[in-house]
């Protein structure tokens, strides 16, 4: 059975989530992809303050489609996360709790989770027509120049995430894989 | 001489706009078949749950008429050109943009397009397309629309091989390219692979492969049975779907050859993710 979980995410829930996990989400997300990244990671070299506080709050590496008439979002779902590992450290650093993207990260960035204690998600990437049911609302809050790499504030309920990286460095990338391919040398044993 | 047949670039830019639309929303019948293969054969039960929820995907995209994937892509146009086709109005080129910017608004599709790859600066409109023409026999013209997301074609690869390195080096050339991939191009993927050519031909073969959706075994059968040895060999690596562990690393791996130099083994892996698509008209 997932975990119901809620972002802000709190540093215990933080601390009990394991690689692995199945969640589902709700509360309020931060989007911001690679243009977003490069300014915030600007502003905080020059010791600017960020348009938005990220302290505390929980990053999804996201771009929606434009939000049609009658809807509450468009069709959204997680970019490749390595693209960002560059200002990943330093984001965390700054005090971001949680991250959602999907693929797997540098070995300098799994450090930085475990050393920021916080947690990196994935979410199931390619299937943003069912994700979008997820999202209730979608408002620009920063950059809105960037488009669809602006920064955006969304309120979403249930998410489906698997924690992929946890605070004591379990790697789900790593782990899942290693699962599978253990139980493939034991035939009929697949887990139903 | 043959009668020449007259096309208005605006019929051309109307049937861009359409397939725009069509290709990010419904997912291509053989892709589909496809994921529900890759869904009935796995046997790891987590990736088979991935599956299912790719083909629900899929589904309520092609019924609410929404992206399947928030990236719709750089669009790319395979333009078969009958060389007894007379365009009236505007260029090939711009009929082809304007559609897609077209497409991309009305549609409510994403733009994804910067203006330079140093300076960046989104175009506003998803244009400019990456336009291919090919002047063919008749006097029709056919259009395939094929918008590429970035998170496989980022983990694209290609190496000048040489004779020596043969078959098992561009198998190797293949397998390393999956697992450096890993997670990024949403797995189960599927491959386009260009072999000989020169360096710029190889790319464009690896491309032609994966917009290729032929049903069944490639017409050659030493390639046939190669696309199914590389196949297995990739799906024994344990990515699975979403990188999470389980056999549906690769839909499928379909290759295009052409005549090389002697000293030379061109190779270009295009990637492609689970939402593989393209539509296309014939006007
Ligand atoms: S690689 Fe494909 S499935 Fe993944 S985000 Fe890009 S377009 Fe979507």
């Amino acid at each position: 059975m997932p975990m119901h979980i809620t972002s802000p995410l709190t540093r215990e829930t933080l601390e009990t989530l394991r690689s692995g996990d199945s969640v589902l989400l709700s509360g309020i997300l931060y989007t911001a992809r690679d243009a977003a990244h490069a300014r915030l990671c600007a502003a905080l070299a020059e010791g600017r303050p960020l348009p938005v506080d990220l302290r505390g709050q929980t990053v999804f590496y996201a771009g929606p489609t434009p939000t049609p008439p009658g809807k509450a979002s468009g069709a959204i779902g997680p970019t490749t996360s390595a693209r960002m590992d560059p200002y990943t450290p330093q984001l965390l650093a700054y005090g971001v709790a949680a991250i959602i993207g999907k693929g797997e990260r540098s070995p300098a960035v799994r450090q930085a989770f475990i050393a920021n204690g916080a947690v990196y998600f994935a979410a199931v990437a390619g299937c943003a027509a069912h994700m979008a049911a997820c999202v209730k609302s979608v408002e620009v809050v920063a950059y809105d120049d960037l488009g669809t790499e602006s920064i955006k504030r969304l309120a979403v309920e249930n998410l489906p995430l698997t924690v992929a990286l946890d605070t004591q460095g379990g790697d789900f990338y790593q782990l899942g894989r290693a699962l599978y391919l253990q139980e493939k040398l034991t035939p009929n044993n697949f887990l139903e | 001489m043959a009668k020449l047949r007259t096309l208005s670039s605006e019929a051309i830019a109307a049937c861009v706009s359409r397939l725009c639309i069509q290709a990010c929303t419904v997912l291509p019948g053989t892709v589909c078949r496809l994921i529900d293969e890759a869904q009935r054969t796995e046997p790891y039960p987590p990736a088979r749950g991935v599956l299912e929820l790719m083909q629900q995907n899929a589904a309520i995209a092609a019924e609410e008429h929404v992206p399947i994937c928030q990236d719709t892509g750089m669009v790319v146009v395979f333009a078969d050109v009958g060389q007894d086709v007379h365009i009236v109005g505007d260029t090939l080129e711009n009929a082809v943009n304007i559609g897609v910017a077209r497409g991309y608004t009305q549609g409510y599709l994403r733009k994804s397009v910067v203006a330079d790859p140093l300076r960046r600066g989104n175009t506003g409109d998803n244009t400019p397309a990456v336009l291919h023409v090919r002047l063919v026999a008749g006097d029709h013209l056919t259009l395939t629309v094929s918008p590429k997301g970035f998170g496989s074609e980022n983990m694209s690869r290609l190496a000048m091989l040489t004779p020596a390195d043969g078959v098992e080096g561009a198998k190797a050339f293949v397998l390393e390219t999956v697992q450096l991939a890993g997670a990024n191009p949403c797995p189960p993927i599927m491959l386009g692979i260009g072999l000989g050519g020169t360096f710029e031909q190889v790319a464009l073969l690896a491309k032609q492969a994966l917009v290729d959706m032929r049903e069944g075994a490639h017409p050659d059968p030493y390639y046939a049975s190669l696309e199914n040895e590389w196949r297995n060999a990739i799906n024994a690596l344990g990515i699975g779907p979403q990188g999470f562990g389980g056999l549906a690393t690769a839909l499928s791996v379909r290759i295009k050859a052409a005549p090389t130099h002697i000293a030379g083994l061109p190779m270009a892996v295009n990637v492609g993710c689970h939402v593989t698509r393209h539509a296309s008209e014939t006007l």
